[in-house]
Formats: C-alpha cells, structure tokens, sequence
C-alpha cells in the first residue's frame, strides 16, 4: 500500500530549500522603479548636452532673451498642481472610491494638458520667431531636453486617461490598483524632472 | 510598503497590497514645501535678489535639489525600506552615475571648449585648413 507522506530511502521526510516565502510580493513596482531610473540617466545626458551647449548661441537670441518666466512659472504650478491631484487620486484608491480615483485623475488629466498647452505654445512662438531648434547649439539642446520631458507628460496623460477608462470599467481591482500606482511614480517622477528643467535651463538661462 | 513586512493575515484585498500607504497630511506637507521651494529661486531670479549672477545660481542650485529631496519623501513615498531597500539602493547608484557623467562631461567640455578657443585675428583664421 502507498504511503501518503513522500519518504526517502532512510525514512526521513525530505527538506526542500526552495519555500516560496522569498519572492518579492510587488515585483511590478521595484521593476517599473528600475525603469524610472533608467529614464533619470536618459534625462541625465540630456542635462548633460544642454550644460555643455546651453551657452553657444552662435550669435542668435539667448535665454534672457526667450524665456519668459511668468509663464514657467505657471508651468510649474499646473505640474505641481497635478502632483497634489494625483495624490488625492491614490487616498481615493485606498479607501476604495472609485468616483474619487476618477475624478481627481480627471482634474490631474487637465492639469496635465493645460501643462502641455502652455509648453505647445512656448514652442510654437519661439519657433514663430525663428528661434527653432535649428537656430543654434543651445536652442537644439534646449528643444532636445524640454521637448523630451513634453513628450513624457505627453505618454503620461495618454495613460492616465488609459487608466481613466480601465477603472471605470473594471473598478478598482488589484492589477488597476498596481497599474495605479505605477502611473503615480511616473507623474511624480517628471514632476522631479521638471524641477532640473525649471532652475537649471530656464531660472539660470536668464541669468547674465 | 509601511506595514508589509510581516503580514502573516491574508492579502487578497487589503489596500497594501499594491503599494505603500499615502496619507492627506503627507501630500499636503510636500506640497506646501514644494510651493515655498519653488517660489523662492523664482523670486531670486525675478527680482535679482542676490548680489552676482553666480551666487544666485548656486543657491537656486541648493533650492532644487532640496525639492528633489521633498518630493522623493512626500510624492514617491521613498524610504530605506521601500522593496526591502532596492529602490533607494537604485537611486543611489543612479545618483552617483548622474553625478560622475555630468560634472565629468562639464568638465572636460569645458576645459575643451578653453583649449580650443579660436583665434582672434580673422586672417589667422581665413588661411586656417
């Protein structure tokens, strides 16, 4: 007759190392983390280029001549704003209201846009006034890196209304929660980003 | 990720599982922080506060990376034992790669950029290669 119990040939039962207690419960988090800093290094060279460049005008208009700062600064408010919005977003998610994630991801989402409608008209004049990209090395490397942070804002809000649609559909479930989270450090993470880009190009690029 | 280390009840729907625990109070700290570490490198710049260009651009310098610092606390929830530690260990390797490629690249680009200064007189330059 077989016996239930798994023995070994000396009678002791059999010690398995591998217990499954190890593996870590949000793998998703610490990997879409690791993402974000490779996005930091990208953003990093991009600082990089401009802080070499950021001063060759090649006789063309400079960054005391552009950059108008009242409007960085209302720049800055929309992404801090939306910052303190999708914060509301995840105390929504935690107590479970799925109205509250919706709508305080609504009012992030128009934070959001009008952030990118500002910065779509920024670049629409200077361009308008032929200060393009293709003006000087310090215009190129000026579009290269705010151009770039524009375009992550940009793949965030399409997310975000993604997410908008998924938990409106679905609910609060644990992937939506998961996928929740992970598009909260990616918001926060650009709005860190937008703090390199607001002192180091536009306050020092207007300095003498 | 605050109370997750030794959860022996079950987590099939407790509001943990995805994540660390945000709370208004934390939010609205960072936030109120930010805004002040933010409107004062604005106001030094505007205002021209500050005697030389130079000390302005150290200390709105200073300024950001203080807010960097506030929203990795209060925004990214980040701490020593977020992921077991991993994250903050990313970030600091990340951080000390930042720093080694920047002041390395303005560095060298600079002292490039003295080396090679072109020369003043344009005949010089007309008969150049």
């Amino acid at each position: 007759m077989l016996s239930p119990i798994p023995v070994t040939a000396n009678g002791t039962p059999p010690v398995f190392y591998d217990d499954g207690t190890h593996h870590p419960e949000q793998g998703t988090l610490l990997g879409f983390w690791l993402y974000l800093m490779s996005d930091c290094l990208l953003f990093a060279v991009l600082f990089a280029v401009y802080a070499v460049l950021g001063r060759s005008y090649a006789a063309g208009p400079s960054g005391a001549d552009l950059f108008d700062l009242p409007i960085v600064a209302a720049n800055t408010a929309l992404l801090l704003f939306s910052s303190i919005t999708y914060g509301f977003a995840m105390i929504s998610m935690q107590h479970g209201k799925k109205s509250g994630v919706l709508a305080w991801l609504a009012i992030t989402g128009l934070f959001g846009l009008g952030f990118l409608s500002i910065e779509i008209w920024e670049f629409a004049h200077l361009i308008h006034e032929g200060a393009g990209p293709q003006r000087s090395a310090f215009l190129s490397s000026f579009f290269t890196l705010v151009g770039t942070h524009g375009l992550h804002v940009t793949f965030g809000t399409i997310w975000l209304v993604t997410l908008m649609v998924q938990v409106n559909k679905l609910g609060l479930t644990t992937p939506n929660k998961r996928r929740l989270v992970c598009l909260s450090m990616f918001w926060h993470f650009l709005d860190v980003v937008w703090i390199g880009v607001f002192t180091f190009v536009y306050l020092m690029g207007v300095l003498p | 990720m605050s109370a997750d280390h030794n959860h022996d009840h079950s987590h099939d729907d407790h509001h943990d599982d995805v994540g660390y625990h945000a709370t208004v109070k934390g939010y609205v700290i960072g936030f109120v922080l930010s805004v002040i570490l933010t409107a004062i490198p604005f106001w030094l710049v505007m205002g021209k506060v500050l005697p030389t260009p130079r000390v302005t651009a150290f200390v709105i310098l200073a300024f950001a990376a203080v807010q960097m610092v506030v929203h990795m606390i209060y925004f990214l929830h980040l701490n020593a034992k977020v992921e077991g530690g991993w994250s903050l260990l990313a970030l600091t390797f990340t951080g000390a790669l930042v720093i080694i490629m920047l002041a390395g690249s303005i560095w060298v680009m600079f002292h490039m950029n003295a080396n090679m200064m072109p020369m003043a007189d344009p005949q010089v330059m007309r008969n150049m290669p």
